[in-house]
Parts: C-alpha cells; sequence; structure tokens
C-alpha cells in the first residue's frame, strides 16, 4: 500500500484508551492493542481508502482517545 | 374552547413522570411508548423513582454519550444524588471497580483488560463454537419443546465464563448449578445468595491455588496482582465475581430474546440463516445489540460539578440517569429506528454503555453473540415457538431485563 505523502493524520492518547478494542474492529489496518488490550496506533498517515474505517473507529471509540486531524 | 371564554387555563406544571415506564403490552420489544414520547418532547427532564427521589433523564442519543463520557459525573452508587435501582428486588450491591470513579477504576479496570483484547478473544472463539454445538447436540438429541432459556441460553455464558476464568472441567457442573440459581426465576432470595456465596468462595479458593500454580488463564492473572500487593485477595475475589455476574445473565438474555425477536421477524431471520455472506452475522449481532434492550433501567450518575447541557443546567448532586434503548432507537441516528434490519450499519449503538466505564466484555459478549445467532438457527432450521406469543413472560422488573422462559419446538 502506498502512504500518502499529505492528507489527515490520527492521533490516538493512550493514557485515555479503556481498552475497548473497538478501534482493532473497526480499522485493523490503522490499530491494534498491546498486551493490556491498550490501543497502539500502527499506521498515523492512512491511505484514503482506510479513512472511512478511522472515521467509524474515532465514532466508536468510548474514551474520544482518536482523533482525526484533517488538514 | 372553554379558555378563550374564561380566560387562560391556570398553569399546572406536568406531573413528573415516573421511572420506570411500562412497555406497551403488545410490544415487549420496543421502548416504552412514554420514552419515545419524552425524547420528542422533553429530551432532559426529571423524573421520579420508588424512592421519590428525582434525577434527570436523559433520553436523545447525543446527549446520552455526551454525559457518560464526561469527567463530571461518577460511578460511585454513594455519590450525592446518585439515582437508586432499589426496586422489588432489592437494592444493588457494590461490586468492584464498574461503581468506583477513576484512578482507583482505571487502576483496576486495567488489571483484567488483557483477556478481552480483540485477538486474544478471537482465539476463543473454537471453544465458544464447540460449546454452542455441544449444547445444540444436547437439544437435538433431547425431547422437544425445551425452555431455551434452561437448555441454552444460560448454559452458553456460564461455560464460556469458565473457558475464560480458567475453571477446571471437573468443577463445570457444580459452577453452572450455583450459577443458574444465582438467576433463577424460581429461587428465594436466601437461595440466590446462598449460590453467590458457594461461587464467590470456590472462585477465592481457586485463586488461592492460581497464586500457588499460575497458568495461562484470567485467575492467573488476578492472582498474579494479589501476589505483587496490587490487590488483596478479597478485592480479587470481588473482580472475578464481577465478571461472572456482568457476562451471564445479560448474555443469556440477548440470546433468548434475539431468538424471540427473529421468530417474530422471519424475513430478518431467513436472511440470517440463509445468507452466504460472513459479515451478516457481525451486522446482526449489531443490530440486535441495538434493537433490543436488556440493561432497561439505565445508567445512572451522580453529577459532580454543574453541566451545562441541551439547554438545561444538570446541577452538582443531582442524579442522571441514560437510557440506552430509547438512544438506540434515536431517529436522528438510526433511521426508521423501529425496524429491525439485519443488514443495516448499527455499530455506533451503546448498547454496552459509553464513556470510561463501557462494557469490558463486550468484545467477547460479540464473538458469542456472533457464534449462537450464526449457528443455532441453522442447525435447528424450523425452530419455533412452542407457546403462544402472548404467553411468553417478560422480566419487567429484573435488573436485567429479558424472558423467564422461552418455550421451543423443531
Amino acid at each position: 500500500m502506498t502512504r500518502p505523502m499529505s492528507g489527515p493524520t490520527v492521533e490516538l492518547e493512550s493514557d485515555k484508551c479503556v481498552a475497548s478494542g473497538q478501534c482493532v474492529v473497526a480499522a485493523m489496518q490503522v490499530f491494534d492493542q498491546d498486551d493490556d488490550g491498550i490501543a497502539i496506533l500502527l499506521d498515523e498517515r492512512p491511505a484514503p481508502a482506510l479513512l472511512d474505517d478511522v472515521r467509524e473507529a474515532v465514532a466508536v471509540c468510548p474514551a474520544a482517545a482518536i482523533r482525526l486531524v484533517e488538514r | 374552547m372553554a379558555d378563550t371564554l374564561t380566560g387562560p387555563v391556570p398553569e399546572v406544571p406536568d406531573a413528573i413522570p415516573e421511572f420506570p415506564m411500562p412497555r406497551a403490552a403488545r410490544c415487549p420489544l420496543d421502548p416504552p411508548p412514554a420514552l419515545r414520547d419524552l425524547q420528542e418532547r422533553a429530551p432532559l427532564t426529571k423524573v421520579r423513582l420508588r424512592d421519590g427521589s428525582e434525577p434527570w433523564l436523559v433520553t436523545r442519543y447525543a446527549d446520552q454519550r455526551a454525559l457518560l463520557g464526561d469527567p463530571r459525573v461518577s460511578a460511585d452508587t454513594d455519590s450525592p444524588g446518585y439515582p437508586s435501582k432499589a426496586g422489588p428486588e432489592g437494592g444493588e450491591g457494590k461490586l468492584s471497580f464498574i461503581m468506583m470513579d477513576d484512578p482507583e477504576h482505571a487502576r483496576l479496570r486495567r488489571m483484567v483488560t488483557a483477556p478481552f483484547a480483540v485477538k486474544r478473544v478471537e482465539a476463543l472463539r473454537p471453544a465458544v463454537q464447540r460449546i454452542v454445538d455441544d449444547l445444540i447436540d444436547g437439544l437435538l438429541a433431547g425431547p422437544a419443546p425445551v425452555d431455551l432459556v434452561e437448555e441454552f441460553a444460560l448454559p452458553v455464558p456460564s461455560l464460556v465464563i469458565c473457558e475464560l476464568l480458567g475453571v477446571p472441567y471437573d468443577d463445570h457442573a457444580f459452577f453452572q448449578d450455583n450459577t443458574r440459581t444465582m438467576v433463577h426465576r424460581d429461587a428465594t432470595p436466601e437461595q440466590r445468595g446462598r449460590a453467590a456465596r458457594e461461587v464467590a468462595g470456590y472462585l477465592s479458593a481457586l485463586i488461592g491455588r492460581r497464586i500457588a500454580d499460575p497458568r495461562e488463564d484470567l485467575l492467573s492473572g488476578i492472582a498474579a496482582r494479589v501476589t505483587a500487593g496490587e490487590i488483596d485477595h478479597g478485592q480479587a475475589t470481588e473482580m472475578a465475581l464481577l465478571l461472572l455476574i456482568a457476562g451471564h445473565e445479560t448474555t443469556a438474555n440477548m440470546i433468548a430474546l434475539g431468538t424471540l425477536a427473529l421468530l417474530r421477524h422471519p424475513d430478518q431471520l431467513a436472511l440470517l440463516r440463509e445468507s452466504d455472506d460472513p459479515g451478516l452475522v457481525t451486522s446482526a449481532v449489531e443490530e440486535l445489540l441495538r434493537y433490543l434492550h436488556i440493561t432497561h433501567l439505565g445508567r445512572r450518575r451522580a453529577v459532580t460539578e454543574d453541566i451545562e447541557i441541551g439547554g438545561r443546567l444538570l446541577r452538582a448532586g443531582e442524579g442522571v440517569i441514560m437510557v440506552n434503548e430509547v438512544a438506540n432507537r434515536d431517529p436522528e441516528v438510526f433511521p426508521d429506528p423501529d425496524r429491525l434490519d439485519l443488514t443495516r450499519d448499527a455499530r455506533r449503538h451503546v448498547a454496552f454503555g459509553f464513556g470510561v466505564h463501557q462494557c469490558l466484555g463486550q468484545p467477547l459478549a460479540r464473538m458469542e453473540l456472533q457464534v449462537v445467532y450464526g449457528t443455532l438457527y441453522r442447525r435447528i432450521p424450523t425452530l419455533s415457538l412452542a407457546c403462544s406469543p402472548d404467553d411468553v413472560r417478560f422480566k419487567h422488573d429484573a435488573f436485567i431485563y429479558g424472558v423467564h422462559s422461552l418455550p421451543v419446538a423443531w
């Protein structure tokens, strides 16, 4: 997959994360979980085709720990 | 009109509605009509509870999510203004971290998040599939009709919790018997209490064994925290009991109610049974979580600092109740909300709550329901209700909504 040089950036505040794993379900190519279930950002500038999944992850995160910064 | 002749009608304040509200007799799977009415007319309004207190009732999806995600509300049942759930079943116990606030809530919750990570839950899927298949084998080998609640819906999550916690196989029957009594409709409060103490004693002893001889299971993880001095043995037992209670009757009721809802919507049941699309089972689970409701008493919080929301001022020391079933039927978010449509994208429902207290076990609950809904109706395609729909009794007065029994045949 080619990585865009510019475009929206994903921000994850892992200290807010409550380990619901919903971001992983919504966008498995962009998020994963560590051994305690806390979210990990795999790709801070995902390909355009993944952005709808990321927006879903933002919407379903119960802790409001994810943002998609459109620039 | 009389008032045009005699002057304006004297201002009589609307009576404060009582909560909980009754469901329409013919629509036990829909939210009470009065809740829908408030959502449209007065989305943030005071209600009166059985104990006479008057918390706010929040009915719109956006307001519920905002408040459940707000650090100025407390989940501690001892906070001033916390709306009591006490009713015919008595008060609610204070169980581990779900009734605490951060930072202590976060500290304790993080001790048990690991087993609910998506990949860890996925690794349990074959075991859950085996549990479900074995129970269906048992149903098919026996006489019909049977009570689906007793013979399938309750055993599935009980056995899954055994698997998750690491309860040895030889103890499954003991665990099953006592967890069944804990939630059984005909059990007296004394019998329920005794069964709960039996299970707590059993879990406490098993944690003791895992402290001495750790394995790769959830109880060993909790036991390691005791060894490290982060929690004491009593807190560890309470945590294990919380995971059991939170995952047992809830999942069981979703299995029974989901089956009932599908039997009432044969087109949707046929779609689920016959579709080749593996994504359909996933979306069916989300839609049934949206459409149905088991936590009918709502998520409850106490306001700890004044909050302005929806043109209202919620004051510190007041209570708030967020009833997820009506948020999940909010037409602003879910078009044509009363239609059960397994193909819709329902992922944003709040059946598991929202905010830092959102159900910890939801990845496991989703996977269990995917296995159940994806298997039961395919293996028993002629499954049908073995009583008149009017004879199904609903748990209107219970903490967790559901059906007392569901007689089925095939």
